[in-house]
């Protein structure tokens, strides 16, 4: 299994044609905590950087976008019920939701987590 | 009032720094035929003051207005007894020149009396929570109806033919640019609400049905069963109140299950103003309060364990999701939320009943004079404190006699809905506190000798 990040903070783990999306826990220390967690139905269909998700924090709300394109399978039903898993474990049980790979291609425009890390030290 | 005036060389500047050359060069985007080519017709340059205080009040003598003269107007704004107390608190300093917190938690007097307001709109319509103020109760109509598509996914709304027909109006202006689609219908001069066949037009591409309680002719019904058919269907069930006094006496539509429940609050605290400015109530089950519209005002505590107020679900507000916002409707009424919150403190539980039942009782002994008139039919076998009556003629040429003889005597259905003609002879009355047994016997005597 790999991991691969986008600029918008995403991450998304790969395993056969299934990713499992979250954000960073870079995103996770600058949004603060989170109150709640809008996540996507099963079903439906991601284009590579669509809208998929909101985090919405005491004073902000943020669109998540998708990282590659896709069928969504679940979204995180744990976040409902407690959307604090998202600042206590942003890049494992605080996922957002999985879905099915259409196009695995678009996993190279993304960066490696080495390459993440130079790019929020960056910031 | 300050006047600041502008000289030329002001002037010059101002436009010399956004590049126009003169004050028209800025009025360019105004057609030709909308804009003032001189002075206003009839209107003369200049008069003193004293001169235009004697013109205007001259004008307003025209007016025969809600005070003077035996009053039966409602369909959604009433003429209720506002204590002169309410007038004095709201103007005190404190809350006059601070109502909006636009930095909310250093105004904790004007989130306390949020939340306070909040809590007696959500035990009135008996829901979860309430909001703390929409603008009006037909905007507030329309918000509920966004809300139960983003709810449930689903464009289609069914609204009650006893739903205020500018409640109606608004939605379907508002519908426009929504895309959504309004199923709406005209009502009868029928003693029953049309539940059965509201119940009858609930599909799967329903969001919700709306429904008016009690409704334009005064109607009241039991909205169980109307609620049980929404959620067989998963749509929602929406209550409009536009009485809200109505809630002192009958059971809230948030008892009977409504989703969400929203209404015009301007009878408590709130004059008649010519129509406005009002305050709507929006009110919904908890498990829906991340769908609703504005933001709520909480109560916490701080560091030091002492309470303390803060608004709370702000990030669904335009300032924060701009166009994703939940609404973007941007006042929320605040010296009006005030002003119901102190009338409403001021009556307590037990005065709002009192209050209820005195407006239900002059209501009942209204309804049974008037309908002793011959050829007059009262339309409602139940009704609060407004009710609906059958003329022998078309309502709307009489209210006018009445009116000029000095008799407020109601509103014709004729007027609210103008093509109608099964409605052109309803006359729909409401009967408050303010109502005397004289002033019924002055209606029913002068109608009496109108319809002769």
């Amino acid at each position: 299994m790999s991991r691969f990040f986008t600029k918008d903070h995403e991450w998304v783990d790969v395993d056969g044609d299934i990713g499992t999306v979250g954000i960073s826990e870079y995103a996770q220390s600058q949004l603060g905590d989170v109150v709640f967690v809008d996540v996507p139905e099963a079903g439906k269909t991601l284009s590579k950087g669509d809208e998929a998700a909101v985090v919405e924090s005491v004073k902000a709300a943020s669109d998540v976008y998708s990282p590659v394109s896709g069928t969504v399978t679940e979204g995180n039903a744990a976040l409902t019920d407690d959307s604090s898993l998202v600042n206590s474990d942003a890049e494992a049980a605080g996922w957002f939701f999985k879905l099915t790979l259409s196009d695995p291609s678009e996993l190279d425009s993304l960066m490696d987590e080495a390459a993440y890390a130079t790019f929020v030290e960056g910031l | 009032m300050r006047y600041l005036p502008l000289t030329q060389p002001d002037r010059e500047a101002m436009l010399a720094v956004i590049g126009a050359a003169t004050i028209d060069d800025l009025f360019v985007d105004v057609p030709e035929a909308a804009r003032l080519d001189g002075p206003v017709r009839d209107l003369p340059m200049h008069a003193s003051e004293m001169a235009v205080e004697r013109h205007m009040s001259a004008l307003a003598k025209k007016n025969l207005t809600a005070g003077e003269a035996p009053f039966f107007l409602g369909c959604g704004a009433y003429k209720h007894h506002v204590p002169a107390s309410v007038d004095h608190l709201i103007q005190r300093g404190e809350f006059l020149t601070a109502y909006t917190p636009y930095q909310p938690e250093i105004a904790q007097g004007t989130l306390q009396m949020l939340f306070e307001f909040q809590t007696q709109v959500a035990r009135l319509l008996g829901t979860d929570v309430a909001n703390a103020s929409m603008y009006d109760g037909s905007t507030a109509c329309w918000e509920a109806i966004v809300m139960a598509r983003r709810i449930t996914k689903r464009g289609k709304a069914i609204l009650s033919s006893g739903l205020h027909p500018h409640y109606v109006s608004v939605s379907k202006t508002m519908a426009k640019f929504t895309g959504d689609v309004l199923d709406t219908a005209a009502p009868e001069l029928a003693a029953d609400m049309d539940l059965d066949q509201l119940i009858a037009k609930i599909d799967d591409d329903t969001s919700c049905v709306v429904v008016q309680y009690p409704d334009i002719l005064g109607r009241i019904a039991d909205l169980r069963p109307l609620a049980d058919a929404c959620h067989a269907k998963k749509a929602l069930l929406i209550a409009v109140v536009t009485e809200p006094v109505a809630l002192g006496a009958i059971t809230s539509p948030g008892e009977m299950d409504a989703d969400i429940v929203v209404g015009e609050g301007q009878s408590l605290g709130v004059g008649l103003q010519f129509g406005g400015p009002y305050v709507g109530l929006f009110g919904c089950k908890d498990k829906y309060v991340r769908q609703m519209p504005g933001r709520l005002c909480g109560e916490t505590v701080d560091a030091d364990g002492r309470r303390g107020f803060v608004l709370t679900l702000s990030t669904r507000e335009q300032h924060i999701r701009r166009e994703k916002a939940t609404s973007n409707i941007c006042t929320n009424s605040g010296l009006c939320a005030l002003a119901f919150s102190i009338h409403m403190t001021l009556l307590g539980e037990a005065g709002l009943r009192q209050l209820a039942e005195i407006n239900h009782a002059g209501a009942v002994s209204a309804a049974e004079r008037l309908s002793q008139i011959p050829g007059v039919e009262l339309v409602n076998d139940s009704f609060f404190n407004e009710f609906t009556l059958k003329l022998p003629t078309e309502a709307r040429p009489v209210v006018r006699t009445l009116a000029d003889r000095g008799i407020l005597a109601g509103v014709s259905l004729g007027r609210l809905y103008p093509g109608e003609d099964a409605l052109a002879n309803g006359l729909v009355v409401a009967v408050t506190e303010t109502t005397t047994a004289e002033d019924v016997e002055t209606l029913a005597s002068a109608l009496q000798e109108i319809l002769a």
